[in-house]
């Protein structure tokens, strides 16, 4: 039993977040590239937010991550940056005294999967079967899983430059979903095909009814749309729809199955449709204004985000509200051209 | 027989100053009860819900008059939209109101007040026992995060960490890094309920309106449910909206009042008595279709 519920006490702390900033940084360099060496993360601190009676979110610099914790162990998505892995061990040992059994990458960008080697190197897997001996290496770590586009991206074969092997997943799928059953419950680990990249999953946790859905869902920004990373338009929309698909929600919408977004606060349906409203929205216009001919810069120009921009644009940082627009003009026009 | 002590005067004093320090402060107006909504102000907007293009008297920014004139009614033929509730600073606009208070049962200090309204049966919570409000990345929720507090008289209430909601049933919409501030005061069997929006995004200037409330001792609120169907076959992602410019209504209300087209469309100048003499120098209104 975890900590929180051995006490009965919610558990929220307060933390510095540099939640976009993270994003920003991580998503403005090519795959292979973590830009952790130029953030200086010391006053960072990681905060916990339960989410329900198993279910952690941790809040800090880069993707948030979700940890589910029983008697199996610790299951975590996403381990943020390096410098910070120590604090995030830290956040999760208040939660649990079990040892971190396996971590998701939920893509291959570095605010998600920085922390890799230092938690894997905390963490332990269970081995066991007709093994004769010691099984040192199975056993020094925790698996790290991953879609299989992920390990392709961060080996960079064909791609800018790979990361060191030591922060890649142990563990890849190239099928539409894994399963794992673990601390009682059933986790689906579901691929969402060229949506922000082309390698990300949404992971369902079935009985704790909590969804973290990485980067195809964040609460404070337009879709960072990573087309050299296989992402695309229409695959953020096929991934939002997935999302609701999976939640049934309370009466009013503010309850029932949970979401952990990349980036932002926890969410329910409501904030899941109002998203996808918005990126409905911007993508039939986008499309009506390619459809009739219209260059980028006439695009911009008529400014086919104005009213969503108070809420999800910006106009300093990596991801501004123009990048997005020409991502999702380039996004769309290659969809159109396809259908021709 | 045993002897009793007497205390002396000083010790008495200390005790009784004790015992009314547990007492709850007499000052804080109960407004537990029934409470039917009085329906001389806004009658239009509030029950029959406005006319498609009416944003007059709101402080809307040029964002959210573009959200509004691209909003289509056919949002709610949508079973994800059917059972959306109203947001709490707006659901209390219709029909009733109920008011109870959680108190601590050992001390009887106010720990919360709880309002159901009639529309769509959400209950929200006010604590009134000094707790801070979650951090930013908590949930939102159509009710928010309310704390409270007497002024004198007078409840007034904080809201944070809502959903985004909107202020009129015709598109026009408030974000949900929106802060709500209400003043609830209550005089012998009438409740005024003000409600003062801040929402950097969508507003020019903070949004303030209020209704009012008579008691009813024998009201009873009715249930409300609501359970989505589909009503109509619709296409792979769809979402009814209009294009920009492409919206056919807009104009309507203006004809069909006798407004210009100019003062029906909003922002914060038209939530002043003076704008009337703006109306006055602007063109006339189109004439309404034979």
């Amino acid at each position: 039993m975890n900590r929180a519920a051995r006490t009965g006490r919610p558990r929220t702390r307060h933390l510095a977040c540099a939640c976009l900033a993270g994003l920003a940084a991580a998503t403005a360099m090519p795959a292979g590239k973590l830009q952790a060496q130029q953030q200086d993360f010391s006053s960072v601190e990681i905060s916990t937010l339960q989410v329900t009676e198993n279910v952690y979110m941790l809040v800090g610099a880069g993707g948030n991550v979700t940890v589910q914790v029983g008697d199996d162990g610790v299951f975590i998505v996403d381990t943020q940056f390096a410098p910070l892995s120590d604090k995030i061990a830290a956040a999760i040992a208040e939660i649990s005294d079990l040892p971190i059994r396996y971590i998701v990458n939920t893509h291959h960008h570095g605010d998600h999967i920085g922390g890799n080697a230092n938690l894997r190197a905390v963490g332990s897997t269970v081995t066991g079967g007709n093994m004769p001996g010691p099984v040192p290496y199975a056993g020094g770590g925790a698996q790290v899983i991953a879609h299989e586009n992920v390990i392709l991206r961060l080996s960079a074969p064909g791609g800018d430059q790979a990361v060191s092997s030591t922060l890649w997943p142990t563990n890849t799928f190239f099928d539409d979903e894994k399963r794992l059953y673990f601390n009682a419950e059933g986790i689906r680990i579901i691929h969402q095909p060229r949506a922000h990249t082309d390698g990300d999953v949404i992971v369902f946790f079935r009985k704790s009814d909590v969804i973290a859905v990485g980067d195809v869902f964040s609460t404070t920004n337009y879709p960072v749309l990573d087309l050299n990373g296989g992402g695309s338009y229409r695959g953020v929309i096929d991934a939002l729809n997935t999302i609701v698909d999976l939640i049934i929600p309370v009466y009013g919408q503010d309850g029932g199955t949970l979401v952990v977004p990349g980036h932002g606060r926890l969410s329910g349906l409501g904030d899941v449709l109002d998203y996808r409203e918005m990126v409905l929205v911007i993508h039939d216009r986008l499309r009506y204004m390619i459809e009739s001919g219209m260059t980028l810069e006439q695009v911009k120009a008529a400014g086919p985000t104005r009213d969503y921009d108070p809420v999800y644009g910006a106009t300093e940082g990596f991801w501004t509200t123009e990048r997005f627009v020409e991502a999702a003009y380039a996004s769309l026009s290659e969809q159109i051209r396809g259908e021709q | 027989m045993k002897s009793i002590p007497l205390l002396g005067a000083g010790r008495a004093v200390a005790v009784l100053a004790a015992a009314f320090a547990l007492i709850p402060a007499a000052a804080q107006v109960n407004l537990a009860g029934q409470w039917t909504g009085m329906y001389h102000e806004d009658f239009p907007d509030r029950l029959p819900g406005p006319e498609l293009g009416d944003y007059g008297g709101l402080p809307l920014n040029d964002a959210n008059r573009m959200r509004a004139e691209a909003w289509s009614a056919s949002i709610l033929s949508l079973p994800l939209y059917q059972c959306r509730v109203h947001p709490v600073d707006y659901a209390a606009s219709f029909a009733q109101i109920r008011i109870w208070e959680t108190v601590n049962p050992d001390t009887q200090q106010l720990a919360a007040i709880h309002i159901q309204h009639f529309a769509w049966g959400t209950i929200r919570t006010i604590w009134m026992d000094g707790r801070d409000h979650p951090p930013d990345y908590a949930q939102h929720s159509a009710m928010g995060f309310s704390t409270g507090e007497f002024i004198g008289q007078t409840l007034r209430v904080r809201t944070t960490h809502l959903k985004e909601g909107w202020l009129r049933r015709n598109g026009v919409a408030r974000s949900w890094n929106a802060t709500v501030t209400e003043h609830f005061t209550r005089r012998e069997d009438i409740l005024t309920w003000h409600v003062y929006i801040e929402d950097p995004a969508y507003l020019e200037e903070p949004f303030f309106r209020n209704r009012d409330y008579v008691l009813n001792p024998t009201g009873r609120m009715g249930p409300y449910p609501c359970e989505s169907v589909i009503e109509t076959d619709m296409p792979e992602n769809y979402f009814p909206h209009y294009l920009p410019g492409q919206n056919p209504y807009l104009r309507e209300f203006g004809i069909n009042h006798g407004i210009p087209y100019e003062a029906t469309r909003g922002g914060a100048a038209t939530m002043y008595p003076e704008y009337v003499e703006t109306i006055r120098q602007m063109p006339p209104p189109e004439a309404p279709a034979q």
